[in-house]
């Protein structure tokens, strides 16, 4: 075991943010072990979207600590965004642009080997349409598209606000093994979802968000359904 | 310079995807300096002696459409925001976007100018410093502008709001670029262009250098 993995992916206490007069996170505490697939589930507006980018440091910090495999979320930002990928409500293309271009301009930031976005296009099942604007896409293109680019993070954190939605059966199967094979090389997985069953059957652990507040945590197969916790 | 080059190669790859927009732009500046010159009649010696004028009020009007433009496709799918989290520099985002724009508006000032030189019979032999001004002058409404930009590119009132902000701020270099522009093509017998120059040039120094350590604040939450 590397030193590296001796630290918590995910450790918080009591963070915390608010939009206006309202808290969207209000108070959440996680440790979530390196490796770990973490499932949140809660109901529309319950604080799962903002937590997850709150801990990709999308969104600001207002109360607590926060750490990502030891870095600190307020004072070392860009390490901590080296070590976590959010596959979010945004699929943070350039509409104009080919799927092949968005993939390249992230690669270019990242300094990635420029082999891996033909590989990665293979991967999430968009070669063939490579070279079209994202314009022209339908919505589960795009989620495949934004994927592929959270994976070309190579990220230790991966974060996932409802990957599933959008997605064909062929593309449930694709993220499906996307996640066994992250769960292989080591990374821990946050997985915002409503697909308590599928969440049960894919993560070790999970918690539920009400209000902004963790009101269950605890094994995923555990997990109860809405309204009997 | 590695993150500098690569934001630069998607500015200019966005702007050459995007280029109906700059044409429509050009369009725009080009219907200015016509509606200017009804406005101030058949009065050829008038024209010509505010020729400076019209042009830069042309560029100065339609590179707030151009500045709006260039974070229109960054807000679309918060691409500006993915590039943040990658984590790109907000310094190098600026200031290829800074230079992307400035390209832009140079490009589009270029293009004006045959226009100036048909409407109010401004002709000047001048070409290589009247081009240096243009140069200087979109750089100076680009530092500027593209930070505002960035601002209010998800504010509701975004067309209105960047005017707002930019217009009072570039006032100087209007005034320098109408003055050495005017001094290219009127003649120059008090050796004043250097002076406006050096205004220009001063502006640009400010600007580029303070905009760019202030783009951070701006753009993360």
């Amino acid at each position: 075991m590397s030193p590296q993995d001796e630290v918590p992916a995910i450790d918080a206490s009591g963070v915390a943010r608010r939009f206006g007069r309202r808290w969207a996170v209000a108070g959440v505490s996680l440790r979530v072990r390196p490796g770990t697939r973490l499932m949140v589930t809660g109901r529309n507006g319950s604080g799962k979207s903002t937590l997850l980018r709150v801990l990709a440091t999308a969104s600001r910090l207002d109360q607590g600590e926060a750490r990502i495999a030891g870095f600190d979320l307020r004072t070392e930002r860009n390490a901590v965004r080296r070590q976590v990928a959010l596959l979010g409500h945004h699929s943070y293309q350039y509409e104009a642009l080919t799927a092949r271009e968005n993939l390249e301009i992230s690669r270019r930031f990242l300094g990635a080997p420029a082999d891996r976005v033909e590989a990665l296009l293979s991967e999430v099942g968009l070669l063939a349409r490579a070279d079209e604007p994202v314009l022209v896409f339908s919505a589960g293109m795009r989620k495949r598209l934004a994927l592929a680019r959270a994976l070309l993070q190579d990220a230790r954190v991966l974060l996932l606000d409802e990957p599933y939605g959008e997605l064909d059966p062929a593309g449930f199967a694709l993220l499906d093994r996307v996640l066994g094979e992250q769960q292989r090389r080591g990374v821990t997985v946050l997985l915002a979802t409503h697909l308590l069953d599928h969440g049960r059957a894919l993560c070790d652990e999970a918690i539920a968000l009400e209000e902004g507040r963790v009101i269950w945590s605890g094994p995923a197969r555990d997990l109860p359904d809405p309204g009997t916790a | 310079m590695k993150g500098l080059w690569a934001a630069l190669r998607k500015d200019l790859l966005l702007q050459w995807r995007t280029r109906a927009q700059a044409a429509a732009v050009y369009a725009f500046g080009a219907s200015a300096l016509l509606l200017f010159s009804f406005a101030v009649g058949p009065q050829a010696s008038l024209l010509r002696e505010q020729a400076a004028g019209f042009l830069w009020l042309g560029l100065m009007l339609s590179s707030t459409l151009t500045l709006a433009e260039s974070f229109q496709a960054e807000a679309e799918q918060h691409a500006l925001e993915g590039l943040l989290l990658l984590p790109a520099s907000p310094r190098a985002l600026y200031y290829a976007k800074a230079l992307a724009n400035t390209t832009a508006l140079f490009l589009l000032g270029t293009g004006l100018l045959p226009m100036m030189v048909i409407l109010y019979d401004a002709a000047t032999p001048r070409v290589p410093p009247l081009l240096g001004i243009v140069l200087l002058g979109s750089a100076g409404l680009s530092a500027p502008g593209t930070l505002y930009a960035a601002m209010t590119a998800q504010a509701r009132a975004r067309q209105t709001l960047l005017p707002l902000l930019l217009f009072p701020l570039v006032v100087p270099v209007l005034l320098a670029s109408v003055k050495a522009t005017s001094l290219i093509i009127h003649g120059d017998p008090m050796g004043q262009l250097g002076s406006w120059t050096l205004l220009l040039t001063c502006f640009n120094v400010i600007h580029w250098s303070l905009c760019g350590l202030l783009f951070e604040r701006v753009v993360e939450d």
